[in-house]
């Protein structure tokens, strides 16, 4: 995919499936280390251990519309060649915990991309699921948890025209602060 | 600079503007496809396209979500228009632009954009 932001929406897709009711997603880059880290992580009903071991094949799939799922083996693909590497923690009734690695100065990374727009895309369509974003950069940690929000918002939903455009603000202002890389 | 502040406001003002919303086109579902080769295909500044126009409109009833795979990947971006009666509307190969003319001529004005459908693609 063109940025790693599009992957992230899609791995988070699954976990929705899942009927997670939370999804924190982690990102920590470090110029001086080489290396951007990224971490999905949910509560939802997880994988056994059979499934787990074969589902980075991309004929391992819980689609019934095709016999092909190309989500994980494609978030794999482009942590690999970008020098980095990937891994899948599961236990059924407990959730998932998806970790892909890249290289920060691999000319192969894609890059991290509009963080802000997965995040909206998913807080418009996923109105029962909280979710945790935390990016690490250079200069801090960024924190956006839609349960904060929804504090201040009472029954107003998250997917309010007005609310989407100030969480993308709000995002892209923090992300900003941080110094997080956009390329 | 964003603050819990301004979101508190933006609340009130939701709050006090519910009585604006038109519900002429309440009813109406809106679904993206938004698996693997929707977003690869480029859904995601699809969905945002619609949510922004629906919300310029002030289709406040209009529900937009999202599907899994719906099986054609190679016509993705693709957006279902469930209509409340009758039957729903397929568009495939969709941009942002496209989805634009949609909100307005179909949504709208309920006129069905037949070169951006399914049938018009085969």
């Amino acid at each position: 995919m063109k940025e790693i932001s599009l992957h992230i929406l899609d791995i988070v897709q699954n976990s929705v499936s899942a009927k997670a009711s939370e999804v924190k997603i982690d990102i920590a880059e470090s110029i001086s280390e080489n290396i951007i880290k990224v971490s999905i992580s949910d509560n939802g009903c997880g994988m056994d251990k059979e499934f787990l071991k074969n589902v980075t094949d991309p004929f391992t799939t819980t689609r019934t519309t095709r016999k092909v799922g190309l989500g994980i083996p494609l978030f794999k693909l482009a942590a690999e060649q970008a020098g980095g590497s990937f891994s899948i923690e599961s236990e059924k009734g407990v959730g998932t915990i998806v970790r892909a690695s890249f290289e920060h100065n691999n000319i192969d990374r894609s890059p991290i991309g509009d963080m802000a727009g997965t995040l909206i895309s998913l807080v418009s369509v996923n109105e029962t699921v909280d979710f945790v974003y935390s990016h690490t950069a250079e200069n801090g940690t960024f924190i956006f948890d839609t349960k904060e929000i929804r504090n201040t918002l009472g029954e107003v939903p998250l997917s309010e025209y007005e609310v989407l455009n100030w969480i993308e603000g709000y995002i892209n202002e923090g992300l900003y602060r941080i110094k997080a890389t956009t390329y | 600079m964003k603050s819990l502040e301004e979101l508190a406001k933006i609340r009130e003002q939701v709050q006090n503007n519910i009585h604006m919303r038109d519900d002429s086109t309440a009813g109406y579902r809106i679904v993206v496809g938004m698996a693997t080769c929707g977003i690869a295909a480029g859904a995601r500044p699809v969905l945002s396209a619609l949510t922004q126009e629906a919300a310029k409109r002030n289709l406040e009833y209009v529900k937009v979500s999202q599907a899994g795979c719906i099986g054609m990947c190679r016509l993705e971006p693709i957006v279902e228009v469930y209509p409340p009666e009758g039957e729903k509307v397929t568009y495939v190969k969709m941009t942002p632009e496209k989805a634009v003319k949609i909100i307005n001529d179909h949504i709208v004005n309920g006129k069905v954009v037949t070169e951006y459908t399914i049938g018009a693609a085969e």
